[in-house]
């Protein structure tokens, strides 16, 4: 497939004797949203581990627009273009939200450590280029008025949509989002629909993680189902919540099994 | 008027000078918790300093600023040995890799014949003094600034706040946490030849590991917000002696307690507010 983006193949990781993913292998279309869904320990935070070089893996390997990432360290990673989120938010708390996001354009701020110590005008530009950039992301996530808050102390949808800013200031080609929706009221929820189409209308590739069926079936273009750290199916959204093994995987064989009586 | 200024100055120089090179310690410890590493091999770096530039202006002659450059350079080349296969790793090994360096250098300097053994090494020329104490003190002040208040002091901050974050913003850590472990050995290296060349006698049990936590308690107590911080922690712990001194018996009595209130009710130290990342107005 010459349009995917992020292609994962044969991804296999165990700890000790368990074996937290077995042999996943699927692929990101660019330009598309990709949802990886599957019951609680079914290994999809494991496998944005994997995809983001957090954890190594066993065997298998991932490909970033054709150039394989394997034994890439997290940062090697996102020179190549991939951003994520964390599923417990993980914030620089001391940091104002403006502080967040110019460490999250850490790679696209070009400032030698010359023109630091000597405060060049040359680093006074490209400081200033970094607050730009900065401010633009906060408006598009919609916190330009949280700018000199300091992160920790923004209310919890902010923090989500703060990491979201902070990932997308190193301009990533695929941004991976875990859980992007957990702890959000509605109408958040919403505005968070809304922000992801908007990326997805920009040319962004996203991958994300996320329990709420509606926000899923809502936004992805294609969806791969994990079930005990292995894929059980893959396909549009209409088509995988019909098929048999996934409503198994989520609701027991008994109530799968009433389902395909009453259809 | 100036006769007193002079007793004054004759009377305290030992302690201006302490409060000079102990400011400079707390600032290379200071860069080492920036990025949320321990090291407690500060004491070890200032001792290589001290000794290689004293070997060097006593022994061979030669000119102080070139000893000063040999004395940050040594105890970088260590710093980098030490550091390069431990800060890899997270968690505590860089600290205990700085405990046993600090051990065999002690050991290594006391049955050095050459270096005086545990005699020590007397009669250094005092070639350092006000002008290169707070020199280098203020430069190093303004450096690390500069340093805060940019993209490389945002990624410091941000190893600090949460490694793994800060892996995945694209920061290189262990360039970073290596780097910062490098320029802490130069800066306490420099340090330890300013004590050298001010006191005219240095021993092999004063760089052991009483003296990096002392090290270390500078920059805890004042705070590691901002590089001001350790700063004014060197100089409250080297003062606060010699102002107890009235008190005569008790005084390290109430020395202990005073950082033991601070360390209870102050734990963001006595100057807990952190500077700005950001070095052009917003």
């Amino acid at each position: 497939m010459s349009d995917a983006l992020l292609e994962v193949a044969e991804l296999t990781v165990r700890f000790g004797g368990l074996i937290a993913l077995s042999g996943v292998t699927f692929s990101v279309t660019k330009g598309s949203v990709h949802g990886l869904i599957g019951p609680n320990g079914a290994g999809k935070t494991t496998a944005f581990n994997l995809i983001s070089g957090m954890t190594a893996p066993s065997s298998g390997t991932v490909r970033l627009g054709g150039a394989t990432l394997d034994g890439l360290p997290t940062y090697a990673r996102t020179a190549r273009g991939l951003a994520r989120t964390f599923q417990n938010i993980r914030m620089f708390r001391e940091m104002s939200a403006l502080e967040n996001v110019m460490a999250g354009a850490h790679l696209g701020t070009a400032e030698s450590l010359g023109a630091i110590l000597c405060r060049l005008p040359a680093f006074r530009a490209q400081e200033k280029q970094a607050i730009k950039w900065a401010r633009e992301i906060l408006s598009l996530v919609g916190l330009a008025d949280q700018a000199e808050r300091p992160g920790g102390d923004l209310a919890y949808g902010d923090q989500r949509r703060l990491e979201i800013a902070r990932a997308l200031a190193s301009d990533p080609k695929l941004l991976m989002l875990d859980e992007p929706a957990a702890g959000m009221n509605p109408s958040e929820k919403l505005g968070l629909i809304d922000l992801i189409k908007k990326l997805r209308a920009r040319g962004l590739t996203l991958l994300l993680v996320e329990h709420d069926m509606h926000f899923v079936m809502k936004l992805c273009d294609r969806i791969t189902v994990l079930n005990f750290g292995a894929k059980i199916a893959e396909g549009a959204p209409l088509d995988v919540r019909t098929t048999p093994t996934v409503i198994e995987a989520y609701l027991g064989t008994k109530v799968a099994r009433g389902l395909e009586v009453k259809a | 008027m100036m006769h007193t200024l002079d007793n004054f100055l004759f009377t305290y120089q030992s302690l201006i000078y302490a409060l000079g090179v102990n400011s400079l310690l707390a600032l290379s410890m200071y860069v080492v918790l920036a990025v949320g590493q321990l090291s407690l091999g500060q004491a070890a770096f200032m001792g290589v300093g001290a000794y290689s530039s004293a070997l060097l202006t006593l022994k061979f002659g030669v000119p102080f600023p070139v000893a000063l450059v040999v004395a940050a350079a040594a105890p970088s080349l260590l710093a980098f040995v030490i550091g390069a296969p431990t800060l890899r790793l997270s968690g505590v090994y860089l600290a205990i890799a700085t405990i046993g360096l600090g051990e065999v250098l002690r050991i290594f300097f006391l049955n050095w014949d050459y270096a005086g053994g545990a005699l020590g090494l007397n009669g250094i020329p005092e070639l350092a003094g006000f002008i290169w104490i707070f020199g280098a003190l203020t430069i190093a002040l303004a450096g690390f600034v500069a340093i805060c208040r940019s993209r490389v002091g945002r990624a410091m901050e941000a190893i600090r706040a949460d490694e793994a974050a800060a892996g995945v913003m694209g920061v290189n850590l262990p360039a970073y946490k290596l780097g910062a472990l490098v320029v802490s050995a130069a800066i306490a290296g420099v340090a330890g030849a300013f004590n050298a060349h001010v006191s005219s006698f240095i021993g092999p049990n004063e760089y052991g590991f009483d003296a990096a936590v002392t090290i270390l308690s500078f920059a805890l107590l004042g705070g590691i917000g901002s590089p001001f911080g350790p700063v004014i922690g060197a100089l409250v712990l080297t003062a606060l002696p010699e102002a107890l001194r009235p008190l005569h018996d008790y005084r390290l009595v109430i020395n202990g307690l005073i950082i033991v209130c601070v360390v209870i009710y102050l734990p963001g130290g006595l100057l807990p507010w952190r500077i700005s990342r950001i070095g052009a107005r917003k």
